[in-house]
């Protein structure tokens, strides 16, 4: 037997190996505190966890896929208020000159939106790909600049008089008892996977984050790649920020304020490698779950706000830890 | 090939009769062995050392010399076995308490701080001076003397990033000497260095032989190093193979121990048919590269030999648009291809195996059907904007199945594999894409005997099917034995065109340096 047919080793490291060190956290969490509240492991509490995870679980994906492309985005909450504050404006301004289409002033609204989150992923894609900025840099850049115009957009002040359809339906509405918030992400998910398993473009990004140099000398356009990932999780967060104003009913350029850290959070304890290359879309999602639920849990604990700030960043900090040793595990084979 | 100034060179150095051999040897290894995850690297070696001698360690790439210095130079423990100094056990923690026992070892990888200058690199954490300050002045002499005293040519001032491969080199090795060693270690110290500096090397190493100190020299050029060897260690895939005075031995003897077998087992027969021309270069100049022409041909297997920094591996680099070129042309079937994006010319048809595959090469954490899978993806199952798993899997598993990668290897971290597997994942890649022209570039580096022959195998298989080849090796042996036609290059230019008979590793080496001797 030569030293490359070393046998495998236990469950729980196949496991860890696998999906990294999301199953442990989870059941640590579910644990502690239904032994904290009685009232955390009911179905109506994890149904709320549900919905309330939808925000984060969108932008994760988006996060998701920059990461894997290998760097990461620190302007998503920036896009989510930028693209509230431009779509909120863009429809206030339209529905005077389409009173009677509505529908119409809300879609030209949020193609505003996304419009705006093209431009900020771009700038992003352009300076990562082209200029081979740092992406924490360049992300942290853009992130000041967007948030700037939003607030210099709005002068502080919440945009509002939206129409009453527009949180109506994607606040607020339901289809089929399903909220809609929930149906959208739904999509997203399911279309997210398709690109990540399915298609080449998926693959392309895998394959960038894993090793760009020898993603170059396979053809691959990387330049093209990087570019594309910055976009789409801009455009995810545009999404987030869209579907986020119709639930506050106005335009505001304080949405999105934590997401950029808790995005990298949930990516990072689903077992997307912060060094690009890894991570699987189904992991993500529970790993947005996640953090939702930790923070319900510890609401329903008492833990003060502060704390939670906390134990949020000792948590990602903890699951970093881990992502090295997991990445050593990977390399060795030990 | 005994160069000029060597014979009397040689008269002035003590002969080995002059100097006292003791018993005991200054180092021993017993069982050394040391083991990385997917490969045995050093497998229950015994080796020793006296004083007063030169050993060469000679082995393949892989075949486990870099290893064993490793150990000796304190840089990597043993998984097993036992190293003694002077006949006493000892247990290197760094690299620091091996050169505390006298050891000094020159690596491959150079230590030096690139924006430092030369004297600086020298004294680190030994400056001269008082207290915190530094006599600057005291140590740009002190550096300038040991220059001098080794021969080498090399401005105390100047900062290293701004030096010649050659010049940090002679650095690299001025660093350890100062250290007053009891063993001096070399890991192929000439790779970069012209005739006359390895002139130098030699008269300086044959010095401290002199002087009682033993060196250990590593080397895979066996007319360079039979001028100054005692005795020969050869390795073969990790393993001891035997230790032979130099004066007892010869060439063919050292190769056969070293591969193992017989050059004519591992080089297969290549028909040379050569066809229609594919590519035609003409006065390509880009970094490293000077004005270079050349073509390749269908049915042909064009070699590339030069020294490490002779710019033929950048020609290939800038032609495939890994680097910019600055003037020329290249076309590919007529067309031209001139500064075309990588892809693209990939997508004409020629592929560009490179020779690091960790780096460049494969993505490690990901396994071989992985890897595979995004060529084929880009190559040749390239079809719509979505991917058929199962489809892809089967040709993978044929390719897999052409290059030897054992099936319970494939699911794998290449990371975890021999860099013999590595390699044919590598190779396994290459036809994931449609191509008429292979260019391997270094080919077999860190690769075991057995596996080299059946990539040479790929090689010849290629070639037959009549396309064309280029291999670039620093390798003479691979070079001569594979290649119809041999171009040598010096300096960034192609300083020779060998064929037929030509093709000897005398008329290589003699074309290796320009006529002023100096590499670029």
């Amino acid at each position: 037997m030569t030293p490359d047919d070393a046998p495998q080793d236990n469950l729980l490291k196949r496991v860890f190996i696998r999906v990294g060190v999301l199953p442990f956290f989870l059941g640590v969490a579910l644990i502690v505190f239904t032994i904290l509240s009685d009232k955390f492991l009911t179905v109506q509490n994890l149904v709320n966890v549900g919905r309330q995870s939808v925000y984060l679980i969108l932008v994760s994906l988006g996060q998701m896929l920059v990461l894997i492309s290998g760097g990461f985005d620190l302007s998503v909450g920036t896009v989510i208020a930028l693209s509230s504050v431009v779509s909120a404006s863009v429809m206030v301004a339209m529905v005077p000159v389409f009173p009677d289409a509505v529908w119409l002033a809300i879609a030209i609204g949020a193609l505003a939106g996304f419009g705006a989150a093209i431009v900020v992923g771009g700038i992003n894609g352009i300076g990562v790909a082209v200029f081979e900025v740092s992406p924490f840099i360049m992300t942290l850049g853009v992130s000041s600049v967007g948030a700037g115009l939003a607030l210099f957009l709005t002068g502080g002040i919440p945009v509002s008089g939206l129409p009453y359809a527009f949180g109506n339906v994607f606040g607020f509405g339901r289809l089929w008892g399903i909220p809609v918030p929930v149906i959208v992400a739904a999509i997203c998910i399911a279309l997210m996977w398709v690109l990540m398993s399915r298609t080449r473009l998926g693959a392309q990004i895998y394959a960038v984050g894993g090793n760009i140099k020898a993603a170059h000398l396979s053809a691959i356009n990387t330049r093209r790649t990087l570019m594309v990932a910055y976009i789409l999780c801009s455009l995810i967060a545009a999404l987030t920020g869209l579907l986020l104003t119709a639930r506050v009913e106005s335009g505001e350029a304080n949405l999105g304020g934590t997401i950029a850290l808790e995005s990298i959070a949930a990516c990072v304890i689903a077992g997307v490698s912060l060094r690009g290359g890894l991570g699987r879309v189904e992991n993500v999602v529970l790993g947005g779950f996640f953090i939702i639920l930790v923070q319900n849990g510890m609401n329903l604990a008492q833990v003060s706000s502060y704390m939670q700030m906390v134990l949020l960043g000792a948590l990602l900090i903890l699951a970093v830890i881990f992502d090295q040793l997991r990445f050593r595990m990977i390399m060795s084979g030990r | 090939m005994p160069a000029a100034g060597w014979p009397s060179a040689a008269r002035r150095i003590p002969s080995k009769g002059d100097i006292q051999m003791t018993d005991t040897p200054l180092i021993q290894t017993r069982r050394l062995t040391r083991v990385y995850p997917g490969v045995i690297a050093l497998d229950h070696v015994d080796f020793d050392v006296r004083p007063g001698e030169v050993h060469v360690l000679f082995g393949e790439n892989g075949a486990g010399k870099s290893t064993l210095i490793s150990l000796l130079a304190g840089a990597n423990t043993p998984s097993e076995g036992e190293i003694l100094v002077e006949g006493a056990p000892v247990r290197f923690a760094s690299v620091a308490d091996a050169q505390a026992a006298g050891i000094y070892t020159v690596f491959q990888e150079f230590s030096l701080i690139p924006t430092m200058t030369v004297a600086q690199n020298m004294f680190l954490g030994r400056e001269p001076g008082f207290g915190p300050f530094t006599d600057h002045r005291a140590m740009r002499r002190a550096a300038q003397a040991l220059l001098d005293s080794l021969g080498f040519d090399v401005p105390t001032g100047a900062v290293i990033a701004h030096l010649s491969r050659a010049q940090q080199q002679m650095v690299e090795i001025a660093k350890a000497f100062h250290g007053d060693p009891k063993v001096l270690i070399l890991d192929e110290p000439t790779a970069s260095l012209t005739d006359r500096e390895v002139d130098h090397l030699f008269r300086t190493i044959l010095r401290l032989r002199a002087q009682g100190v033993a060196i250990i020299y590593i080397s895979h050029r066996i007319h360079e190093f039979e001028r100054i060897a005692d005795r020969v260690t050869v390795l073969r895939d990790g393993a001891y193979i035997g230790t032979t005075a130099m004066a007892d031995t010869d060439e063919a003897t050292l190769v056969e121990m070293m591969a193992g077998r017989a050059i004519r087992d591992i080089y297969p027969d290549i028909p040379h048919a050569p066809g229609e021309v594919l590519l035609e270069v003409n006065a390509l100049r880009a970094w490293g590269v000077r004005g270079a022409s050349l073509t390749a041909r269908r049915g042909e297997v064009l070699g590339m030999a030069g020294l490490v920094g002779s710019g033929k591996s950048r020609l290939f680099r800038a032609l495939m648009g890994i680097q910019p070129i600055r003037s020329g042309t290249v076309r590919w079937k007529g067309a031209q291809i001139t500064g075309a994006a990588t892809r693209h010319i990939m997508g004409a048809g020629i592929y560009y195996l490179t020779s690091d595959r960790k780096s460049e090469g494969l993505d490690l954490a990901k396994s071989s059907w992985q890897n595979l899978g995004i060529d084929l993806m880009m190559g040749r199952e390239a079809r719509g904007p979505f991917i058929r798993p199962r489809a892809l899997r089967s040709v993978a598993a044929e390719i897999f199945d052409t290059v030897e990668l054992r099936a319970s290897y494939r699911p794998k971290p290449v990371a975890q594999l021999s860099g013999g597997n590595q390699q044919k994942v590598l190779f396994a890649k290459s036809f994931g894409h449609e191509a008429d022209l292979y260019i391997f570039d270094e080919p077999t580096v860190g690769v075991d005997m057995g596996t080299r022959a059946a990539l040479y195998r790929l090689i010849r298989d290629i070639a037959a099917s009549g396309k064309a080849v280029i291999v670039i090796s620093s390798d003479l042996p691979e070079v001569l034995n594979l290649a119809h036609r041999v171009l040598v290059m010096a300096e960034g230019r192609i300083s020779a065109e060998l064929t037929g008979d030509q093709r000897t590793e005398d008329n290589v080496l003699r074309h290796f340096f320009d006529d002023t001797g100096e590499t670029a």
